[in-house]
């Protein structure tokens, strides 16, 4: 693939660790590039890869140093980006769209309606555009199963607050920069807290332990407070009263 | 089911192997203990092919007792430890009687320490491992009432002793550069490598902050860097440029700057310096940290051939005449004899 502005690029990261990135910010087709060539790495079979990752526009590499040097798994890196324009890859396939019960605002939500008011929305409008989008998982990072969701329309770009929030509980419903994440463990956080789904991303008791993956796409349907509360006395799943389907 | 039963111990004492790699594309950082040489020492005092699964200890053990015989080994920070009141030797192997209370208390230096067993502990594994990652919730901290499964029966690898190491006070830590090295300045750089970093209190399996005198370091247009994968012993520089250092349960990915990585051979050192003691980053290429993996990797293999064996105190023993003294066996570390065995 031909190259713009410096990307795609190498670097070198922690003693036996590489990393490819496709763009230095997010990008849907940078994003597809960074998926495509990671799918397409764990297809080469190449013994030396102890690891494959791809995340919002790169792709980590961890090499067993025993099996090959770092000059090597460049120069191979550098011949498999040759190969095509990763950013025309499609989406893995095998695809699911979730539809998820979500509350928005009041104590599920305390940051909602500020949240709105950030993106220049009426609480109601807020409600309506969210739902009506369907973000995709762009990457899943941070901590087990989390799946960061994008892009919502650009008056949703609302920074990342600069003082920490206390913990936001599992299942809560974040937002910044144009995206959304479902917290999958009680964490601290500098987005907004703007929902409560009753959706569990992280499973280790179970055998498929992480709920989504990347190139999912989510759509939320607004309920109260108490249909949240009948869910999860009557949905021990985890998928917290989520409609799943296949769509690839 | 016989094994090592729990009677009370500290806040974050968890069952760690060596961790849990190929999950971070699922957001799950490997876990696994916070000092792996410890681990290793443990394997070359029980005499076991492989690495053992370990109680990891922070700060504080507990009170622990054995419903059948077993062999226990007890490695990384020195702690204070007795068995039935007799005060046992760390870096080492003890028989643990049917019944016998193991008490482990706080630490002499250091931060992790390690208490083991022959063939480890038999937990639940949990996608290939048994290492706890608290922050996600794969197992959970130990807690009084706990049994600890074991396997086999006690072995005849006690009382052997690794000699001391010097891991426990802080001092220089050697780190490469790594993805966001250069969005620091060379100025930068060098002021982060002629200051000393004082380890804070504010520290957990996930990470550990160092304090400093003087300005917090920053990159330009450090607000807009997009997530990228985090490895262990990244340094990152959180918003009021502290150095925090990433341990096995940290986030995967993450848009702080990190200004370097701690090479893996530093790693013990680093996470048992004890709060209040000082440090030093040192820059290497990464052709001097793959020199120093290598010595590493050959110091762990060498493990075994450091370990002695303790001359027992005869007064300890209740019939000399039933065991074969044999000559030679006497090392350096005699004088610390084995009591309670």
């Amino acid at each position: 693939m031909t190259r713009e502005n410096g990307f795609p690029r190498l670097k070198s990261i922690g003693l036996n660790g590489v990393l490819v990135q496709f763009a230095d910010h997010f990008d849907d087709a940078q994003n597809r590039a960074a998926l495509a060539f990671g799918a397409a790495l764990k297809e080469t079979g190449w013994t030396e890869l102890e690891e494959v990752v791809s995340t919002l526009a790169s792709t980590y590499i961890r090499f067993d140093l025993s099996l090959t040097s770092h000059e090597s798994i460049e120069n191979a890196l550098i011949e498999l980006l040759n190969t095509q324009d990763w950013t025309k890859a499609p989406l893995p396939s095998g695809r699911r769209r979730f539809t998820i019960p979500c509350v928005f605002g009041g104590d599920a939500g305390p940051q909602f309606d500020e949240a709105a008011e950030v993106a220049g929305l009426s609480p109601k409008k807020a409600i309506e555009e969210i739902t009506q989008s369907t973000p995709r998982v762009i990457a899943i990072g941070f901590a087990p199963g989390q799946p960061y969701m994008g892009e919502l329309p650009k008056h949703w770009d609302i920074p990342r607050l600069t003082e920490l929030s206390k913990n936001v509980p599992q299942g809560a419903l974040v937002c910044a920069i144009r995206q959304l994440i479902i917290f999958s463990a009680p964490s601290p956080t500098g987005w907004r807290h703007i929902g409560t789904t009753a959706f569990r991303c992280f499973r280790p008791e179970q055998n498929a332990s992480f709920a989504f993956k990347p190139g999912d796409e989510v759509t939320f349907t607004s309920i109260t407070a108490s249909e949240l509360r009948e869910i999860e006395q009557t949905d021990k799943s985890g998928n917290g009263g989520a409609e799943i389907e296949v769509i690839s | 089911m016989s094994g090592l039963r729990v009677l009370s111990c500290g806040p974050t004492v968890s069952v760690q192997d060596l961790g849990r790699f190929g999950y971070l594309e699922q957001g799950l950082s490997p876990s696994g203990a916070a000092d792996n040489l410890a681990l290793y020492e443990a394997q070359a005092l029980l005499c076991e092919n492989t690495v053992t699964t370990a109680v990891e200890m922070t700060g504080f053990g507990g009170q622990f007792q054995a419903d059948v015989d077993m062999t226990i080994a007890l490695t990384g920070a020195p702690m204070q430890a007795d068995i039935d009141g007799n005060s046992i030797q760390w870096a080492s192997t003890h028989l643990l009687k049917r019944g016998a209370l193991l008490t482990i208390g706080g630490t002499k230096s250091g931060v992790y320490g390690y208490l083991s067993c022959a063939h480890g502990f038999a937990t639940n594994e949990v996608l290939g491992s048994r290492s706890v990652h608290l922050r996600s919730g794969v197992g959970r901290a130990l807690q009084a009432g706990d049994i600890l499964p074991i396997t086999v029966p006690a072995t005849d690898h006690t009382g052997r002793i690794m000699p001391s190491s010097q891991r426990y006070e802080g001092g220089e830590i050697r780190v490469m550069p790594t993805v966001q090295t250069d969005l620091f300045n060379e100025g930068e750089r060098k002021r982060f490598q002629e200051t000393d970093f004082i380890r804070s209190a504010r520290a957990n399996r996930m990470g550990v902050a160092f304090d400093f005198e003087g300005e917090g370091f920053a990159t330009e247009n450090q607000l807009s860097i997009l997530s990228e994968i985090i490895t262990i012993g990244d340094i990152q520089m959180t918003g009021d440029g502290r150095p925090f250092v990433l341990l096995p349960e940290c986030q995967t990915t993450g848009g702080y700057p990190r200004i370097a990585t701690v090479i893996p051979a530093d790693m013990p050192k680093l996470v048992q310096t004890p709060t209040g003691s000082k440090i030093r980053f040192k820059m290497v290429s990464r052709d001097a940290a793959m020199a120093a993996q290598a010595i590493f990797e050959a110091e762990i293999k060498a493990l075994s051939k450091k370990v002695t064996r303790a001359v027992r105190d005869p007064r300890d023993i209740a019939d000399l005449g039933s065991y074969q003294l044999i000559s030679g066996a006497i090392s350096a570390h005699g004088a610390d004899s084995i009591r309670g065995t």
